[in-house]
C-alpha cells in the first residue's frame, strides 16, 4: 500500500505512518522529453524529495509556463496547472493566496522566466511567496526550435540569430541577488545529480521562495551549453555547514569556495561572477516573512454574525435614512499558530556575520553630499536669474 | 433700504443641477450633500460626476472643471442623468464654460456665478469672466451673480475650505428644502471631522441659505414624497465592491486602472475585515493569473479591470475557458481605443470582451442596467462561474462607476463569510473532464481532493485531462465547451418589454443606457408614437427567441454608446457601414435589417436625444 492509494492514513510532510512512499507514487504518464534532456533528471529530484518527505501528492500543486521543462506536471503525480509562456508565478501566487495549506512546485524555461515572464519573476521574488521556483536553464528556446534566449552566450548561433548572438548572456543570478525580498538562491546542474537533489531538497524545506537556477543543455538544439553540459565548465562549489554539500566528486569537478549563505552582499558579489559559475547556495534568509503570511496574518475570518453585522455597517455608510447602528459582534481572534504557516528549519547556531548597508557615518555623508547638492541647485539658478536679470 | 420682491414659485416635476468648480475646490462635495438632502427628503435620484483627466489640471481653465450633476424628481425612479441641466452653479466662469462647451446645459437655464471674477486682480480674469457671461446670457440663460467667496471670507480665513457649503445653502434655499435636514445631511458629510469642522460648515450653508432666502427671486418647487423604505445611495463601483463581499468572494487580483480602481478601492476599505483580500498585482496579465491562480484552488476569484487592462488579460481568458476554471472578470469600460477617453463613459468592449480571445473561446457576457444591478450581479455571476466552469465577464460602465443611484437597502442578514472549499476523496475513475454530452457539464476537481490528482493544462485535452493534438479529441472538446453556454442558455428568459408588444419601432439597449432609453420610450409614446425598448442582461449567449420577438415591429434600433458609421457620411451604404457592437451581433444572429442609434460622445446619452433619433427613424424609414 503506498501513501496516494490511501487517502484514510495521516501522511504528511513531516512524517508518514506508513514509511511507504515510492517514487513510482509521484509518476504520472511517461514523460516525453527528448533523450538526453536534463529535464528528466530534475523530475525525478522532484519525485525522490517528495518521497523522502512522505508527501500527500494532493496537496502539491505543480504550476509551469510553456516550454518544453513546463509539461512537467503532466509528469508527476500531483496536481498540475500547466499554464501560458511566462505566466506561472501568477497562477502559483493566486494558488498561495487561495490555499496557503497547498504546497507549490513551479517550473520554467529561461524565456519562459527572464524574458517574457520578466515582470512576474520580479514581483514574485519580492513578494516572497512560499513555494519552489525552479528555472531550467539550457540557454535556448528549444520548444519552438532554437530561438536565441536571454541566457545564450554571445556569438551563439541561433535561428533568430544566423550570424551569432548580439549580446552578452543575462546573468539572472544578480537580478535575483539585487531583489529585496530575495530569500534563498541556489544555483545547481543537472549533470550534478546529487548536487541538484541537495538543492532540491534544500528549496523544498524553505520556508519562502526558493530560487534554484538549473543549468542544463538541450542535447537537440544546445549540445555544447554549459561547456558540452559540464565537462568544460568552470565551477566553484560554495562550501558551508548549512549550504549544500560539497562531496568529493564534486570537489574534483571544481573549485571549492566557503561562503556563508546569510551574507547577502558576499552573495551579491558571487552571483556577480561569471566564471568560475558559482554552484549551492548563495543566499538564505529563513527568518523573512511570506506574503502570505503577511497577508493572512491580517485578514480577519468573522463568524458568520459579525459578517452580517460588518456588512451592515458598511451599508450604514450609504444609508439615507439614519443608519441601523447594529452593535459589534466580537470575534475571537485565531488561536495558536495556523497548519499553513510556514515550517522554519532549524537555524545555526553560530552568529550571523555582521556587515552593514550603511554605517552611521555614510549615513550622514549621503545627507550632507545631498543638502549641498541641492544649495548648489539654487545657487546656480539664482545665479541664472541675477544673469538674466541684473 | 433693500426691496425685498416676493420670488416666483415654478412647481416642477423634476429639475437637473450641476455643480463645477475648479477640480480640489469642492463642488463634488456640494453635490454629494445636495444629493443626500434631496435623497433624505425623499425625491428620486440620479447623480453623475464630472472629473477632469488630471489630478492638479492648471485652474481657471476648462480642463479642470470638477463638479456633480444631480437630477432631483419627484418620482422615485429615477434612472439616469437626464437631458440638459437647468441649474449650473459655477465657482468660475470657466468651469462653466465647459459645460455650455459639453452642451450640457439647457438654453433657458438658471446660471448662478460667483461674482469674486468680474474685480479680480487678474484683469485676464475679468474679460473672461464678462465675455461667457455674456455667452450664456446670449443663449437664453438666466445668470444670477453670487458674492461666494466674498461672504465666504466672511466665516472663514481660506475661502477654498467652505465656498461648497455656503453654495449647498444658496440650493437649499433655490429648491425650498428644509434647513434642519441640511444640517444633519452636512454634519454626516464631515463626521470624520472635528466639531467645529461641523459647525463651521454647517454656519456656512445657513448663510447660504439666508442669502438665497433674500436675494433669489425664484424658488423651484418640487414634491418630494418621503416613504418608509429603507433606501441606500452609493456608485456604481461601490455597489460591486460590496456586492462582492456579499457574493462570498475572498479574492479581487486588480491592477490600477480608470474608471474601474475605485472598485479596488472600496473593497480594499473593508475587506480584510470581512474574510477577503485585494492583491494589487505588478500588472494586469498577473492580476489575471492570480485571480484564475485561486479559483483553480477552489476559491472562485474576481478581477476587475478596464478596456485596456482587457486586452492585456486576454491570453489569461483564453486559458481560463480551456481549462474551464470558474472566474469572474469586471470590465468598467471607458472610452477607446488605446488610452482614449480614459474617465469617460463608452460602451466600446463587447465585441473584445465576445472575441477577443484567439481561437473560438466560448464565455459568458453580461452586462448591468443600473446601480442596484452592480450590487447583485456579482452573487449571479459568482454562481454561474461555478455552475458551468466558466468565464463570466461583466461589463459595467464609467457612468455606473461614477453616478449614485438611491435603491432599497440589500438584505444581508441571510449572507454567510467565505467558505474553503470541501474536498472530499474523489471516486476511482473519476476523469477530470468528465463532460456530459448532453450537458457539456462536467465537475471540476480541487487540489486538496484525495485521489484526484492530475493536471489542467493550456493544451488541447481528452477528458482525462491528457494533453492530445488529434482532431476527433480537439473538436469534441470545443464541442463541449460551446455546449455548455448553450445549457446556459436554457435557462434565460427574454428581457421584459419597456412598451406595447408589437409596433413601429423597438430600441434595443444593453447596460447603464436602460434607464435613457426606457425614459425615451415613455416620452415617445405619450406622443403617441408606437415605440418600445428592451435591454439585454445576457449578451453570451443570448436569450433564445429573440429574433421573433423582434419580428412583431417594423423597425428595430439599437441605442450605444460606441462607435457606429452614420448613414449619412459620404460613402457609406447600407452594405459597408460599420454598425455598433450589439448591432453586429445582432444582425448576424438573427439576419434582420437591424438598425443603430450609436456615438462616442463620452457623455450619458440623454433621453432627449434618443427621442430625437427616435422620431427620425420613424419618420423616415419603418416602413422601408
Amino acid at each position: 500500500m503506498s501513501c496516494s492509494e490511501n487517502n484514510e492514513h495521516s501522511c504528511d510532510t513531516n512524517y508518514c505512518a506508513m514509511r511507504e512512499c515510492k517514487m513510482e507514487d509521484y509518476a504520472s504518464e511517461m514523460p516525453r522529453w527528448c533523450k538526453g534532456c536534463g529535464d528528466h533528471g530534475v523530475l525525478a529530484a522532484i519525485q525522490r524529495t517528495m518521497r523522502d518527505h512522505f508527501v500527500k501528492p494532493e496537496n502539491v500543486v505543480a504550476v509551469s509556463g510553456i516550454g518544453c521543462s513546463s509539461r512537467l506536471p503532466h509528469y508527476l503525480r500531483t496536481y498540475g496547472f500547466h499554464g501560458i509562456h511566462g505566466r506561472a508565478l501568477p497562477i502559483a501566487t493566486g494558488v498561495r493566496l487561495s490555499r496557503p495549506d497547498l504546497k507549490v512546485i513551479v517550473t520554467m524555461g529561461d524565456g519562459d522566466c527572464f524574458s517574457i515572464g520578466g515582470n512576474h519573476w520580479l514581483h514574485a521574488l519580492r513578494y516572497n511567496l512560499n513555494a519552489v521556483v525552479l528555472v531550467l536553464d539550457n540557454g535556448v528556446y528549444a520548444l519552438t526550435k532554437m530561438q536565441v534566449s536571454p541566457t545564450t552566450p554571445e556569438g551563439v548561433k541561433t535561428r533568430t540569430t544566423p550570424q551569432g548572438g548580439y549580446l552578452p548572456p543575462f546573468n539572472p543570478l544578480s537580478v535575483v541577488a539585487g531583489i529585496n525580498g530575495v530569500s534563498f538562491l541556489a544555483q545547481t546542474a543537472t549533470w550534478l545529480p546529487e548536487h541538484l537533489d541537495a538543492t532540491i531538497e534544500k528549496a523544498w524545506e524553505h520556508p519562502g521562495l526558493a530560487f534554484v537556477r538549473v543549468l542544463q543543455r538541450c542535447p537537440v538544439f544546445m549540445p555544447d551549453a554549459f561547456g558540452d553540459g559540464g565537462l568544460h565548465f568552470p565551477m566553484a562549489f560554495l562550501e558551508d555547514e548549512w549550504g549544500i554539500p560539497v562531496s568529493s566528486f564534486l570537489r574534483k569537478r571544481g573549485e571549492v569556495q566557503a561562503h556563508d549563505p546569510r551574507d547577502l552582499i558576499a552573495a551579491q558579489e558571487i552571483a556577480a561572477q561569471l566564471y568560475p559559475a558559482p554552484m549551492g547556495l548563495l543566499y538564505q534568509n529563513t527568518d523573512l516573512p511570506t506574503y502570505e503570511e503577511i497577508r493572512f496574518s491580517r485578514r480577519q475570518k468573522p463568524t458568520t454574525a459579525a459578517f452580517r453585522q460588518r456588512l451592515e455597517g458598511v451599508l450604514d455608510q450609504y444609508a439615507v435614512g439614519k443608519p441601523r447602528n447594529l452593535p459589534e459582534v466580537p470575534v475571537e481572534p485565531e488561536s495558536g499558530v495556523p497548519d499553513w504557516m510556514a515550517h522554519r528549519p532549524r537555524k545555526p547556531e553560530r552568529a550571523a556575520p555582521k556587515r552593514k548597508l550603511h554605517s552611521k557615518e555614510m549615513d550622514e555623508q549621503l545627507a550632507n553630499i545631498r543638502k549641498e547638492t541641492q544649495e548648489e541647485t539654487i545657487n546656480k539658478l539664482v545665479n541664472n536669474l541675477l544673469q538674466m536679470n541684473p | 433700504m433693500i426691496q425685498v420682491r416676493e420670488p416666483v414659485v415654478r412647481t416642477l416635476s423634476e429639475h437637473v443641477v450641476e455643480f463645477v468648480s475648479d477640480a480640489g475646490e469642492g463642488a463634488q462635495k456640494a453635490g454629494v450633500s445636495f444629493a443626500k438632502l434631496c435623497a433624505r427628503s425623499g425625491h428620486g435620484l440620479w447623480t453623475v460626476e464630472i472629473i477632469p483627466s488630471e489630478i492638479q489640471p492648471p485652474p481657471h481653465t476648462t480642463g479642470s472643471a470638477s463638479g456633480n450633476r444631480v437630477r432631483l424628481a419627484t418620482r422615485k425612479q429615477v434612472t439616469n442623468a437626464g437631458d440638459l441641466a437647468n441649474v449650473v452653479l459655477a465657482f468660475n466662469e470657466m468651469a462653466l464654460l465647459s459645460r455650455i462647451e459639453a452642451e450640457a446645459v439647457a438654453s433657458d437655464a438658471l446660471v448662478l456665478i460667483d461674482n469674486q471674477w468680474a474685480t479680480h486682480a487678474n484683469i485676464a480674469f475679468q474679460h473672461s469672466y464678462a465675455d461667457v457671461l455674456q455667452r450664456v446670457r446670449e443663449m437664453g440663460c438666466q445668470v444670477v451673480e453670487i458674492p461666494l467667496e466674498a461672504e465666504t471670507l466672511k466665516h472663514v480665513d481660506d475661502a477654498t475650505k467652505g465656498k461648497n457649503m455656503f453654495a449647498v445653502g444658496i440650493l437649499t434655499a433655490l429648491y425650498d428644502k428644509d434647513v434642519d435636514i441640511m444640517r444633519e445631511v452636512i454634519a454626516d458629510t464631515f463626521a470624520n471631522k472635528s466639531a467645529k469642522v461641523i459647525e463651521t460648515a454647517q454656519n456656512l450653508a445657513e448663510n447660504g441659505y439666508a442669502w438665497g432666502m433674500e436675494h433669489l427671486q425664484v424658488r423651484y418647487q418640487i414634491d418630494a414624497v418621503q416613504d418608509d423604505r429603507d433606501l441606500v445611495a452609493m456608485n456604481g463601483n461601490t455597489a460591486l465592491a460590496i456586492g462582492a463581499v456579499a457574493a462570498g468572494f475572498e479574492l479581487c487580483s486588480m491592477y490600477p486602472i480608470t474608471p474601474a480602481t475605485s472598485a479596488s478601492h472600496a473593497l480594499s476599505g473593508m475587506f480584510e475585515s470581512l474574510g477577503g483580500i485585494v492583491h494589487q498585482a505588478e500588472d494586469e496579465i498577473a492580476a489575471i493569473g492570480v485571480a484564475l491562480g485561486a479559483s483553480f484552488a477552489g476559491n472562485t476569484a474576481l478581477t476587475i479591470t478596464s478596456g485596456p487592462g482587457m486586452a492585456l488579460k486576454t491570453e489569461f481568458q483564453g486559458l481560463a475557458v480551456m481549462v474551464e476554471t470558474p472566474l469572474v472578470i469586471i470590465d468598467v469600460q471607458r472610452g477607446g481605443p488605446s488610452t482614449g477617453l480614459p474617465t469617460k463613459i463608452e460602451q466600446g468592449d463587447l465585441l473584445h470582451s465576445l472575441y477577443g480571445t484567439p481561437g473560438d473561446a466560448p464565455k459568458i457576457v453580461m452586462a448591468v442596467g443600473d446601480i442596484e444591478e452592480c450590487y447583485y450581479v456579482l452573487s449571479e455571476a459568482k454562481r454561474i462561474a461555478e455552475e458551468y466552469r466558466a468565464l463570466v465577464v461583466i461589463l459595467s460602465d464609467a457612468n455606473l462607476a461614477t453616478g449614485q443611484q438611491l435603491f432599497e437597502r440589500p438584505d444581508v442578514s441571510q449572507l454567510k463569510p467565505p467558505m474553503p472549499p470541501p474536498l472530499p476523496a474523489v471516486e476511482p475513475g473519476t476523469l477530470a473532464y468528465d463532460w456530459d454530452e448532453d450537458t457539456g457539464l462536467s465537475k471540476r476537481l480541487i487540489p486538496g481532493q484525495p485521489g484526484g490528482m492530475g493536471v489542467v493544462t493550456s493544451l488541447n485535452h481528452d477528458r482525462n485531462g491528457r494533453a492530445c493534438y488529434d482532431s476527433a479529441r480537439n473538436q469534441r472538446a470545443h464541442r463541449m465547451r460551446s455546449r455548455k453556454l448553450h445549457t446556459f442558455q436554457k435557462t434565460l428568459p427574454l428581457p421584459k418589454i419597456h412598451g406595447p408588444e408589437e409596433g413601429d419601432l423597438l430600441l434595443v439597449s444593453w447596460g447603464s443606457t436602460r434607464g435613457a432609453v426606457d425614459e425615451a420610450v415613455d416620452r415617445l409614446r405619450e406622443d403617441g408614437a408606437s415605440v418600445a425598448s428592451i435591454n439585454l442582461r445576457y449578451l453570451n449567449p443570448m436569450p433564445n427567441g429573440l429574433k421573433e420577438l423582434f419580428s412583431n415591429y417594423r423597425k428595430v434600433m439599437t441605442v450605444e454608446l460606441n462607435y457606429s458609421d452614420d448613414p449619412e457620411d459620404p460613402g457609406i451604404t447600407p452594405e459597408n457601414r460599420r454598425y455598433a457592437q450589439l448591432a453586429w451581433l445582432l444582425r448576424a444572429s438573427t439576419l434582420m435589417d437591424i438598425d443603430c442609434f450609436a456615438y462616442v460622445s463620452g457623455r450619458p446619452l440623454m433621453p432627449s436625444e434618443i427621442v430625437t433619433a427616435a422620431q427620425a427613424r420613424l419618420e423616415e424609414g419603418v416602413l422601408v
